[in-house]
């Protein structure tokens, strides 16, 4: 099958092309498996990188004044912070359950474009560290806000051009992944599995895939628009030169909404593929979970003013973007309120990943919850830029997004490896997270509706108590995570851990294609496609 | 019926261990504020939140009975239902007319907050990398404001004062915009050099300032009182050290105060017209470069390497004072131009003050009547602009 494999000699007793040996193997890779396992473990140290870059900012608001660094630092941390997580975590990580997971999903012996899909990584790994060097150039890594807004990026020391060039090498690694995904999923699947027979991991990630191809262009010709008004005496951005700032804002946004999109509909196909299984039940409104689905990403990309509401549109603006992002409101009700049908009259048992699954599902609600509220335009006069805006996002981004990714880590681990994790330390892992997490987030509504501004190093004193409380929760969350990289290993390793069944979770083939396979799962699979699919997810 | 629904929620919410909201409005929920505007935001939050929290128990109930009874370890048995287009439909439909019901004031607020017209007075709100400018197009009162010298200097790092101990701690300015009471005040902001937001909580809302552009919002404040805000879009370092006070006075009071803002130009410009001596002239260029300069080129003069050059043993600073002045009154890349933001005497001031600081010692200074003749060449080259547009 792949090149690499092929040119050594089968020393396994069984008859299956083994990965190459040594340390070129992960270099030279085209094994949709290894791939998997490279962005996985990627995405984990950046989590853990971009998790320092979170503490040093929870340690300099721990109190007020500033005790630990200058404020110019400050901005950097926020900016790259909020970079590493989502460009070199969240993204990449759900990339890798994709690799893994999709061709085991869908009856695939590997990804359509192999070689391609190896390339992908590498550049991923080659974007992130280029942004990582800004950190050492003279000026300081970018200082501006993920968002990056100009004529404040213009100000940038030497790190501007280097992270801009950072955001191309992503772009072209993410339109790759993308690319070779919807190709996976619509050329590769087992003849006899219908599009609507597909699992929702599947489905939700060929519409994300469409959403990175249609907007990372989007972005890398906003951030080009920025380099060549700093180098080549453009004026985009520059109403001295006839153009305008608020410009890039609606080029971003058309991006950035979207992009928050790419991190949470692949979180709804996880959630969607755990919650039956621990629920002993089938899904519930397969299709209505499809086509809300679809519902989401296509509003997606009409409202993405409503992260500007302050910058002066016409009303007729702020009205449309208004209503339009009410809206979506509604499909995403559809989800959770399918997830909570699909528990009912369940006969559920709650380990590791349906733990993560539940707290995904109500505090995903909750940032639901506050998304509405900021949707009303007129009250977002008040919310927009403060802390109550934090709130929001990492709602949908820690214990949604990320918990499901622990959840699905643990939920394939043991197919992965053949081993059964350490539950017991697991459940431990998942009251700390899930206790630590809303400790951490919960104050920062509090102190936005109070007035505290977004991005800044230092603040009033009325704002220090539950400042003092988030920072507290910020630190027992990034500590308990280590848990998570601990029974990993633990599991990889496979001293004290029980063996895994091939179905792992009781009547898990009836779910899935992937449980019907061996564990651990041998190097190639379904090299002929499977004759019988299984149907208790739609 | 609402009254009774108000507190159930009310109690439920206690019983989450939340403390009162009512209660403790500052630190738990969104103030109030003083303006009608603010009020119609507060209520508007509250009908939104409410409908939250009733949707939230609702679905988190049944969520939860679900796991407490349908649980295997209970012998629960799983039903295998899993599909249903009537339930579908109906949670389709009931959070559209929800959402109905809010878009309907939300609109009409949005409308109102949209209008400016018969406003009263003008004033111009220009954001500067790290303070605020504010000209009031009615008579003519112009000036800037800045973090007050407290704050400042408890903010920095290693500064070893605790800001428990400074008044209204980054939240207080040098010198504050005064408004009149029941006055219909129509805003016009603007940035200098990049975006900034101007927020003031109690007013209810905050308007991006942007370079180039104009953004207009009004605001009416019936009570007489301080109202302290911050800017609230990252404009770089010091973007957390840019606060906003606005005093709202009657407007017996509001008159007295124009006046004496009116007496204090012409005291300034007074003072441009004399000789002033060396001493003078660092004492207060001292202050002035505390409150205008060291933000960049740090208290020492030592600057930030790659970013802003060092004022100590700079060949520019200790170099001809004409090309001093002239970068400081036009400005230069990040640099703001200052020849309309000092008053003669404080640019003077501050000039002659970094020629012979910091082991700088030119020995030289400049008077006051020098730089307002050249601020008025600087204005009238800005007027002929003007006039060839
Ligand atoms: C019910 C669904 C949602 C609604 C109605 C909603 C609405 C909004 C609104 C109105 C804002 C702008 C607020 C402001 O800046 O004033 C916002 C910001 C944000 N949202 Fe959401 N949102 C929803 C779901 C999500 C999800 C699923 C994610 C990510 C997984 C997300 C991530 C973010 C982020 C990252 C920001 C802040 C971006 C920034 O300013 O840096 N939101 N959301
Ligand atoms: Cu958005
Ligand atoms: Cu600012």
């Amino acid at each position: 099958m792949s090149a690499v494999a092929s040119e050594h000699e089968h020393t396994d007793d069984h008859h299956d092309h083994g990965p190459a040996k040594g340390w070129m193997r992960w270099i030279v890779t085209t094994n949709h498996k290894d791939i998997g396992s490279m962005y996985l473990i990627f995405a984990l140290i950046m989590f853990f990188v971009g998790g320092t870059m979170a503490l040093i900012i929870r340690a300099e608001l721990f109190e007020p004044g500033m005790q630990f660094v200058e404020p110019q630092f400050f901005n950097s941390m926020t900016t790259m912070h909020a970079l590493v997580m989502v460009f070199g975590a969240v993204m990449p990580a759900f990339v890798g359950f994709a690799n893994w997971m999709i061709p085991m999903m869908i009856g695939a012996p590997d990804m359509a474009l192999p070689r391609m899909n190896n390339m992908s990584f590498w550049m991923l790994v080659a974007g992130i560290l280029m942004l990582a060097s800004t950190l050492f150039m003279e000026g300081g890594a970018p200082a501006s806000g993920w968002t990056l807004y100009p004529p404040l990026v213009l100000q940038t020391g030497d790190a501007l051009p280097f992270a801009v060039f950072s955001v191309h090498l992503l772009g072209i690694s993410s339109i790759m992944g993308a690319i070779n995904i919807i190709a996976t999923i619509l050329n590769m699947r087992a003849p006899k599995m219908s599009l609507m027979q597909m699992p929702l991991f599947v489905w939700t990630w060929l519409i994300t895939g469409f959403l990175l191809i249609a907007i990372m262009p989007v972005f890398a010709g906003a951030v080009t628009m920025l380099l060549t008004d700093r180098f080549f005496e453009t004026s985009f951005f520059d109403a001295a030169g006839g153009g305008d700032p608020v410009l890039y804002q609606h080029i971003f946004w058309f991006f950035g909404h979207p992009e928050v999109y790419v991190m949470i509909l692949p979180t709804f196909g996880i959630a969607s593929t755990i919650i039956p299984v621990f629920a002993r039940k089938p899904l519930f409104g397969y299709s209505s979970m499809v086509y809300a689905t679809a519902s989401i990403a296509f509003l997606s990309f009409i409202v993405w003013a409503h992260h500007m509401f302050t910058v002066g549109m016409p009303i007729s603006g702020e009205l449309f973007f208004m209503y339009a992002t009410m809206i979506i409101a509604v499909p995403t009700g559809v989800k959770i309120f399918n997830w909570t049908a699909t528990m009912w009259k369940g006969a559920m048992t709650f380990e590791a990943p349906m733990l993560f699954s539940i707290a995904f599902v109500v505090l995903f609600t909750l940032g639901g919850f506050t998304g509405l509220m900021m949707s009303i335009a007129p009250v977002d006069f008040q919310y927009h830029d403060t802390y109550f805006i934090v709130a929001h996002f990492h709602y949908t981004l820690v214990p949604a997004s990320v918990f499901i990714l622990m959840a699905g880590g643990y939920f394939w681990i043991p197919k992965w490896t053949g081993k059964m994790y350490d539950e017991r330390l697991a459940r431990l892992h998942f009251w700390l997270s899930a206790i630590s997490v809303n400790i951490l987030f919960f104050p920062q509504h509090f102190l936005g509706l109070a007035g505290m501004p977004r991005r800044i190093p230092d603040y009033a004193t009325q704002f220090s108590d539950w400042n003092m409380v988030s920072s507290i929760g910020a630190f027992i969350f990034g500590f308990s995570q280590l848990m998570f990289v601990y029974i990993v290993i633990k599991t990889i390793k496979g001293k004290d851990c029980a063996d895994a069944t091939d179905e792992v979770w009781e009547d898990a083939a009836k779910h899935g294609l992937e449980w019907t396979l061996p564990s651990p799962v041998p190097y190639h699979t379904f090299a002929t496609p499977p004759e019988k699919i299984p149907t208790e997810h739609f | 019926m609402k009254k009774t629904k108000l507190q159930l929620v009310y109690l439920t919410l206690m019983m989450l261990g939340l403390k009162s909201v009512e209660a403790s409005d500052y630190t738990l929920n969104l103030m109030k504020g003083v303006t009608k505007t603010s009020n119609d935001i507060y209520d508007l939050h509250m009908l939104t939140l409410w409908v939250c929290v009733f949707i939230g128990v609702a679905v988190f109930g049944t969520m939860f009975y679900s796991i407490y009874h349908h649980r295997k370890s209970k012998g629960h048995k799983a039903e295998q239902f899993h599909e249903n287009t009537t339930v579908e439909i109906i949670w389709t439909i009931i959070p559209t007319i929800i959402l109905i019901a809010m878009a309907i004031p939300a609109t009409k607020l949005m409308i109102e907050m949209d209008d400016v017209s018969e406003s009263e007075m003008s004033i111009k709100v220009t954001g500067w990398q790290w303070k605020w400018e504010y000209e009031y197009l009615d008579n003519g009162v112009h000036f800037f404001s800045s973090l007050d010298e407290k704050s400042n200097q408890a903010r920095k790092l290693g500064s070893d004062i605790d800001p428990r101990t400074v008044d209204h701690y980054l939240l207080n300015v040098d010198k504050p915009l005064v408004i009149p009471t029941n006055t219909k005040i129509r805003f016009l902001f603007t940035a200098a050099d990049v975006l900034h937001s101007w927020w003031v909580p109690d007013l209810g809302w905050k308007t991006d300032t942007i370079p180039g552009f104009i953004n207009e919002a009004w605001t009416l404040v019936e009570k007489a009182g301080t109202y302290r805000g911050q800017c609230a879009e990252l404009c770089g370092k010091d973007h957390g050290f840019m606060p906003i006070v606005v005093i709202a006075m009657d407007k017996p009071d509001y008159e007295l105060w124009v006046k004496e803002q009116k007496a204090l130009a012409q005291a300034q410009l007074a003072a441009a017209d004399r000789e002033w001596t060396h001493e003078e002239l660092m004492t207060k260029g001292k202050s002035i470069y505390t409150s205008s300069c060291a933000s960049c080129h740090m208290d020492d003069g030592s600057g930030m390497t790659g970013t802003f050059p060092a004022i100590a043993g700079s060949s520019m600073v200790t170099g001809d004072i004409g090309n001093e002045i002239n970068i400081v009154m036009n400005g230069q890349g990040m640099m703001p131009a200052f020849g309309s933001m000092l008053s003669a005497a404080d640019f003077a001031a501050v000039i002659t003050y970094t020629r012979n600081s910091f082991g700088n010692a030119v020995g030289d200074l400049v008077q006051p009547s020098k730089i307002k003749s050249l601020q008025a060449e600087l204005v009238s080259a800005n007027d002929d602009d003007d006039d060839d547009d």
